[in-house]
């Protein structure tokens, strides 16, 4: 009757009774969360389309995409609270598509916190473990309130805190009862800089410890980037692309991922294949890439280089045959931003492209108007199919 | 009740900070005035008259006159002979005000969260009866539970039920009417109440391992309370002073004190009991009004 995750965390105090208690597939404990050609329709509009997924058991995954890409429509279908139209909803093997929310080992930190209005912050965080019955109640709260910082507001009702506080009461009353899934539904979004940095490290290390499986949403990709072994990227209802951070970061696929997750400039071209190498034309300049990064090998395609990798030169310097190099631009706009300065270069054919440069001392930095030339290694290339819009996922995030 | 403490006093609607102090006094006195005339004229006088009255000497007639005697001894015989009646009448209201919780729940908290595109048309539905009078209202229902109806004739036709099966003017019938009257008066504050909730926190309470039935008793409920406490208040107290379904629906057997009051008043021209028995009546509803809402400890709820 007791479940895996809450005898796990809790130890054998949990007394077995009453029918109601979430049962985990088959009490495995490498719980792996899948998701099976889940489709959701409003209507006629397609929520979450077709998507496959698996989040292996004490993971961190996180959830990229734009608004009402239907991030938290996933969420809730793991969660129970919307059923699947398609598709099934796994948890270590075993379908739980038909279980009821409160049966799943399963919680939620609501993008709306959800907060019951009726109860004090303590009440509020107990409400898990008083319906599975858990002992120990008074120190587990307090253990809970002291790790978000609210060891002080106990008595308070939710009306009384700040939204940042309502949050972390949200994120409290989830973890604390160590569920074998935890979804966050951006849980740190109303947070200040340096209260978000500290969550995440808490966040980071209960996930550790515990080996809870997250699923993570949220809107910066900074922290998607540091905290989650897996990022998924959403686009209108579907992955565009998945994997390891860094390898979405320099191996985007689609021009979204490209534009969504960092910046990247796009330039049109024609491929062909030269050697091992791919010559790409570019408004009649050769540039090269390489064919680990190309999901494309000739025709039509668009070149990608992030802003960071590319680097400026006067449009005299000497030519350096190992570099691709793009000439006749004019800086137009320049913007110094401590360690870097990132400059937007506006090339012959009318394209503003981007340019970050560390800011190491070791030259001036252009002014704007002046002449340069843009150079980049060719293993820094990567080339996209062209049939897509090379601006879908540009300036999205906000962050 | 909640509902009186959200109402705006005079002192905080008028006198802005700056002028503290100023003329702060004389524009909030004289915007109390008409509330002031109306409570004088419609509230302390008719009070001060019933209580007056109930010292009247109990021997006075309208044709001999009333003195006022301060006989005191009028509230322990109204007492003595009438504490069955009291006794009925709470019940009665009691009994209705129960079946009102009940029926008036299921009902608010399905236009609430249920109806949809309906809600709108449910909520007119729950208002029409007040469209025609009480009256009216009350004697269909002397025909409805009639003997020759056809709620008595096809109940009696069933082979549990004896044939002799009487509806009207049993206390079946005076709780049935009173619960009907006072049903919208349950529904509309409970309503009013499980409107304000966010359906998202019945999704949370299950997402923290609360059943349905878990989650309704912690939070549906719960948030529910003061459209509870003002829809039970609403209800049971018409319900006790009531005499209309009494003297419709009910016999000689199940007379209330409102029926009682009247009798005297109109009737038997016994001002002195009358009166005695209507103070009683005030200062019982409202000692037990006191006493239930400590109790439902509303008053903390937002
Ligand atoms: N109950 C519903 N009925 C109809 N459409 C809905 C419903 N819930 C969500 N949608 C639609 O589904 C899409 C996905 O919504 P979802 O809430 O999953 O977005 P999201 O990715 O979480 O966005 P955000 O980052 O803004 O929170 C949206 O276009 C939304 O309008
Ligand atoms: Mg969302």
């Amino acid at each position: 009757m007791t479940t895996a995750p809450i005898r796990e965390t809790h130890g054998g105090d949990m007394t077995g009774r009453g029918g109601e208690k979430p049962e985990p597939g088959g009490g495995q404990q490498a719980g792996d969360l899948e998701l099976r050609n889940v489709t959701k329709r409003f209507g006629s509009f397609v929520a979450v389309d077709d998507l496959d997924l698996t989040v292996p058991h004490g993971s961190f995954f996180a959830l990229l995409g734009a608004s009402g890409c239907g991030k938290t429509t996933t969420l809730r279908m793991v969660a129970g609270l919307e059923r699947p139209t398609q598709g099934q909803v796994l948890l270590g093997g075993s379908d739980i598509s038909g279980l009821k929310p409160y049966k799943r080992p399963v919680n939620t930190v609501f993008q709306s916190y959800a907060l019951f209005p009726h109860l004090t912050v303590f009440e509020n965080v107990a409400f898990g473990l008083r319906r599975t019955k858990g002992s120990d109640i008074s120190r587990k709260v307090g253990e809970m309130l002291e790790l978000v910082q609210l060891q002080e507001y106990g008595q308070r009702r939710p009306a009384q805190l700040s939204g940042g506080q309502q949050q972390r009461v949200a994120l409290a009353r989830a973890l604390i009862n160590r569920p074998q899934v935890l979804l966050l539904d951006e849980p740190l979004g109303a947070l200040d800089l340096k209260l978000r940095r500290a969550m995440q490290i808490e966040l980071k290390r209960i996930q550790t410890e515990v080996r809870i499986t997250f699923v993570h949403v949220t809107h910066d990709q900074e922290e998607a980037m540091t905290m989650a072994d897996t990022i998924a990227v959403m686009n209108a209802g579907v992955v565009e692309q998945m994997g390891h951070p860094a390898e979405l970061y320099e191996h985007p696929r689609t021009t979204f991922v490209a534009n969504f997750l960092g910046q990247s400039n796009l330039l049109e071209g024609q491929a062909r294949s030269a050697g091992a190498e791919i010559e790409v034309d570019v408004q009649g300049a050769t540039l090269r890439a390489v064919p680990e990064r190309s999901s494309v090998g000739s025709g039509p395609v668009r070149l990608g280089v992030r802003p960071e990798k590319v680097s400026l030169v006067d449009s005299s310097a000497p030519v350096d045959g190992q570099l691709n190099r793009l000439g006749g631009g004019v800086v137009t706009d320049v913007s110094f931003v401590g360690v870097s300065t990132q400059y937007l270069v506006r090339m012959p054919w009318g394209q503003e492209l981007m340019v970050f440069e560390q800011n190491t001392g070791q030259r001036p930095s252009y002014a704007g108007g002046s002449s340069v030339d843009l150079c980049w290694r060719p293993e820094h290339a990567f080339l996209l199919d062209a049939g897509q819009d090379a601006k879908a996922g540009a300036g999205l995030d906000a962050v | 009740m909640t509902a009186l403490g959200h109402l705006p006093t005079p002192a905080n609607t008028v006198a802005p900070e700056r002028d503290e102090g100023h003329r702060r006094g004389p524009a909030g006195y004289l915007l109390m005035i008409p509330g002031t005339v109306w409570l004088a004229l419609f509230f302390v006088l008719p009070t001060v008259t019933l209580a007056a009255s109930s010292l009247y000497d109990p021997s006075g007639s309208l044709l001999n006159g009333y003195q006022m005697t301060w006989h005191w001894q009028n509230y322990t015989e109204a007492l003595r002979e009438y504490a069955p009646i009291f006794l009925r009448s709470f019940l009665y209201a009691f009994a209705a005000t129960v079946v009102c919780l009940l029926l008036g729940f299921p009902l608010a908290y399905a236009i609430a969260f249920k109806a949809g595109r309906w809600k709108n048309l449910m909520l007119v539905a729950v208002i029409a009866p007040f469209f025609t009078s009480f009256l009216v209202r009350t004697l269909s229902w002397k025909f409805l539970l009639s003997d020759n109806g056809f709620i008595v004739q096809t109940l009696s036709s069933l082979p549990a039920v004896p044939d002799d099966l009487r509806l009207l003017a049993t206390p079946f019938a005076v709780i049935t009417g009173l619960a009907y009257n006072f049903l919208p008066f349950m529904v509309l504050p409970l309503y009013a109440s499980l409107e304000k909730m966010d359906p998202r926190l019945l999704e949370a309470a299950g997402d923290l391992y609360a059943s349905p039935v878990n989650g309704f008793l912690r939070v549906t409920l719960p948030l529910a309370m003061p459209g509870v406490v003002a829809g039970t208040l609403l209800t049971f107290i018409p319900a006790a002073g009531d005499f209309i379904n009494d003297e419709l629906l009910g016999n000689p057997r199940t007379r209330m004190i409102g029926n009682t009051i009247q009798q005297l008043f109109l009737q038997a021209g016994d001002v002195a009991t009358a009166s005695a028995l209507s103070v009683t009546m005030m200062v019982v509803i409202v000692l037990m009004v006191l006493v239930y809402v400590r109790k439902a400890g509303t008053e903390d709820l937002v």
